[in-house]
């Protein structure tokens, strides 16, 4: 949010926009569609309504847990140049605001899945906000360069909702997506890590480009980076998918590991000139999207 | 604490904006809660 927009920076009364942003809405698209095509993937489908539902609370869930992050770590954000602009750091909102939206909105997606869906989904995404909010961000982030590994878990969730929600049941294929989602975080924030190595320096986070140096780190890249592809062509070496998930991602996966090779080969140090650190955080993205649409695409034209 | 009358008015402002954006997904959880109850019993 910029900060002219606000021409009297109180928190005494945050605007609905500040309430917005504390749910991180970027990362949300691909929380959204990450559940979705678990949704959609099921093998049982289920009315309109009720996946809509399904989606929305998962997106309500992944708000409340950015919520929370946000209110925990407002002092860390207000260090770090690509974050210092938000509600709290830049002083339009009370942190006790940010906490009892955080934990109202979760509490609230938790009982509307358990109330419209069922409470094996319901079960998941509680354990998916309190991994994000106590394991990853309160335990983890700010004590071991391995934070994102752990952390990455809680983004994996989503398609084992959105499956969940659907079937009443956790089975082979969205637990083989949660891997690939989880194996698939490390290398696309390492990758961005690499570029942005000093914002996390200055905020004393342990990122492991400042921890451990870029060399580990691009090892570690290439290293996760492996199993990742293993756990996207999975599926279909199982009989899981067909040929149309199973060529695509084995494309994709091909092209992922290539660029992972590149950034894992290079010896660039200036952070202005890692090209292809950049490339491969930025095709990290679309391969997720890529890989999550390939399932339902497959399930569908199948 | 004390406010400037600008500040009083930017206050307002955000309080209206946000008692609105309150009422418009109260209304639209309204539906979507009596949608669900209609999905449920087909």
């Amino acid at each position: 949010m910029a900060s002219k927009a606000y021409p009297v920076a109180t928190a005494a009364a945050a605007d609905w926009r500040d309430f917005l942003a504390l749910t991180k809405p970027r990362v949300l698209t691909l929380v959204v569609f990450t559940g979705l095509c678990g949704l959609l993937a099921a093998p049982q489908s289920i009315h309109p309504v009720l996946g809509f539902t399904a989606v929305l609370c998962i997106a309500l869930g992944a708000g409340a847990a950015g919520a929370l992050n946000q209110w925990y770590e407002a002092d860390l954000d207000a260090m770090m140049a690509r974050t210092a602009n938000r509600p709290l750091p830049a002083g339009r909102m009370e942190r006790q605001s940010a906490l009892h939206f955080g934990v109202g909105l979760g509490i609230f997606s938790v009982l509307l899945m358990g109330l419209a869906l069922n409470l094996l989904a319901a079960a998941i995404l509680a354990v998916s906000i309190l991994f994000y909010v106590v394991v990853y961000t309160v335990w983890l982030k700010r004590r071991t360069p391995q934070n994102i590994v752990i952390g990455g878990a809680a983004g994996a969730f989503p398609a084992l909702i959105g499956w969940a929600a659907a079937t009443g049941r956790v089975e082979t294929l969205p637990v083989l997506l949660f891997a690939l989602v989880f194996l698939w975080t490390p290398p696309h924030f390492w990758a961005l890590a690499l570029f942005i190595n000093s914002d996390y320096a200055r905020a004393g986070v342990p990122m492991l480009p400042a921890v451990a140096g870029q060399r580990a780190t691009r090892i570690q890249i290439l290293l996760y980076t492996v199993p990742m592809v293993a756990a996207a062509v999975a599926p279909w070496a199982m009989g899981l998918t067909g040929a149309i998930y199973g060529i695509g991602a084995s494309l994709l996966s091909a092209v992922f590991l290539l660029l992972a090779a590149q950034v894992g080969f290079s010896r660039e140090t200036d952070p202005a000139r890692m090209k292809a650190e950049r490339r491969l955080f930025g095709f990290s993205i679309l391969y997720l999207f890529l890989i999550f649409g390939l399932v339902v695409a497959d399930k569908v034209l199948a | 604490m004390n406010y400037t009358p600008d500040e009083q008015d930017e206050i307002r402002r955000r309080q209206k904006s946000r008692a609105l954006v309150t009422a418009l997904i109260l209304g639209a959880f309204v539906i979507l809660f009596y949608a669900i109850s209609i999905a449920k019993m087909l």
